[in-house]
């Protein structure tokens, strides 16, 4: 019974931890599936769903429940093992990162000093999944899309790290708590507007969204790296692009939106999980948006926007950090 | 709390399990692709090993270092070399086999009982900080300042020599 009680508090926290994640991921994926496809609707300025529930509300679950009984159609030049296993990879990963984003002031798993390259680092297997999946398939468009999302991936890496480094310098801490917590008076997307601007563009090029989703460019490459899945092992890569997502969204609000600050509401204790989900939601819709708004880039305009803008901005914008932080 | 180092236990061995897996993979597989998922799955299997080291910063590294960009830019460079299926599925010739292996084992165990007998074993020392960013950034940059920069320069040579090689190749095909 002691080692009973002493268990608990933790096993609880994982229990809830595990079931949290879970919700979140698929949850999200509901909201921002249907969100997507209605904003899509009204950008082109069609209804989008309506046939399925009040406005099309149930249409995610339809299409839920057809994607989990279709057939999975595994080529027969394709690598079997390594098939299946790509879908997998690119999902399991995104439950790591939500453990330590803190949602508001009470509201986190784990808060870890090192919480910043927690995200990063899992956030980095996503490519591989990708990279896998496109090779396997044995496919030309797979592989032209498993390519471009590297060369992408890789790239765009580079000055999302440099552009966070920013903040890190500043706030002394790579502790996400912390970091939402150093911008009670003015947020740091005022201080750092350049830094914000590239976090952004790198961040909807992270998650291979359009007007920087080479990697499944439907007008030249049918679907890019995941022409050859169907059902469960396709829904699983769109899961994890939704999360991840979500986890860039929050992550530019960690750093540059103040994290869950905000009015305090009378009614509701934990204020902080409202805006912060408030703010991140607001951001996904801007990747939404500009999805629907803005045509594909080329991909060597893609490629010289980060390296020869990006990167060299980037940097000059965190010598100026690291300037003002010795000065002041 | 007893259950839990049960399971920290068995974790460790899982990941001492993975490195080796991942090794054994990376060896021995025909496919050049599937030996360098092999090689991240055994660098995954170290950072485990980091974690369990005291340094979850180190960890972190590993996985978004090698496995996040090295192994990537491997495979990247394999799926563009485009090796032939013939030529990895072909049988080596294993004319001298027993003699091989006698030698190698015989010259293994040799060097391996000469390194074990002349090594001065000491006691392992004790950890030396708390292993947070803090204590790893304040070594590399008082203690081990020079290392860091060599390394450093090593790394800027390695790009500019990159550079050099790209732009001779792209100035090439333009003209």
């Amino acid at each position: 019974m002691e080692i009973f009680n002493s268990l608990l508090p933790e096993l609880i926290r994982i229990v809830v931890c595990a079931v949290c994640g879970a919700v979140i991921v698929f949850g999200n994926a509901l909201v921002m599936g249907y969100a997507e496809r209605k904003l899509a609707g009204r950008i082109m300025l069609r209804p989008g769903p309506m046939e399925v529930g009040f406005h099309g509300l149930y249409q995610l679950v339809v299409d839920g429940l057809k994607l989990m009984g279709k057939q999975l159609v595994i080529p027969v030049n394709a690598d079997k093992p390594l098939y299946m296993l790509a879908p997998l990879l690119a999902f399991a990963p995104v439950f790591v990162p939500l453990l330590v984003l803190p949602f508001s002031e009470k509201i986190q798993g784990f808060d870890l000093d090192i919480g910043m390259l927690v995200i990063l680092a899992f956030a980095s297997i996503n490519v591989l999944a990708i990279l896998i999946g496109g090779w396997s398939s044995n496919n030309k468009y797979s592989l032209f899309g498993a390519i471009r999302s590297v060369a992408q991936n890789v790239a765009y890496e580079i000055p999302m790290l440099i552009s966070l480094l920013a903040i890190v310098f500043m706030t002394n801490t790579f502790s996400l708590k912390e970091i939402a917590a150093a911008q009670s008076p003015v947020w740091f997307v005022v201080i750092q507007p350049l830094a914000f601007l590239i976090y952004i563009v790198a961040m909807v090029a992270e998650t291979n969204r359009a007007p920087f989703d080479l990697p499944e460019a439907e007008s030249e490459l049918t679907a890019g790296f995941h022409t050859e899945y169907s059902g469960m092992s396709f829904s699983l890569f769109v899961l994890g692009e939704y999360a991840n997502m979500f986890i860039v969204c929050s992550v530019a609000t960690v750093f540059f939106l103040g994290g869950s600050s905000g009015i305090p509401l009378p009614f509701f204790e934990y204020t902080g999980i409202v805006w912060f989900l408030m703010k991140v939601y607001l951001l996904m819709f801007f990747l939404v948006w500009i999805r629907w708004t803005y045509p594909r880039t080329r991909f060597d305009q893609l490629m010289n926007f980060c390296w020869k803008y990006l990167i060299p901005f980037s940097l000059v914008n965190l010598l100026i950090t690291v300037v003002m932080v010795k000065l002041v | 709390m007893i259950v839990f180092e049960y399971v920290a236990e068995a974790l460790f061995y899982g990941f001492v399990a993975l490195t080796f897996m991942g090794g054994f993979m990376a060896i021995r597989s025909k496919m050049l692709m599937h030996a360098v998922l092999g090689l991240a799955v055994a660098l995954f299997g170290v950072a485990g090993l980091y974690f369990y080291l005291g340094s979850p910063f180190l960890t972190m590294m590993q996985i978004l270092i090698y496995v996040g960009a090295v192994c990537i830019i491997i495979v990247l460079g394999v799926m563009i070399g485009n090796t032939p299926d013939q030529l990895a599925a072909k049988k080596q010739e294993r004319k001298n086999l027993p003699l091989a292996l006698v030698t190698c084992s015989v010259a293994f165990i040799g060097l391996f009982v000469a390194m074990i007998l002349r090594t001065h074993f000491t006691a392992a020392s004790e950890r030396v900080g708390d292993m947070s960013i803090r204590f790893v950034g304040e070594n590399l940059l008082y203690q081990y300042c020079l290392a860091f920069e060599l390394i450093s320069v090593i790394l800027l040579t390695a790009i500019i020599g990159a550079i050099i090689l790209a732009r001779d190749g792209r100035e090439e095909k333009t003209s």
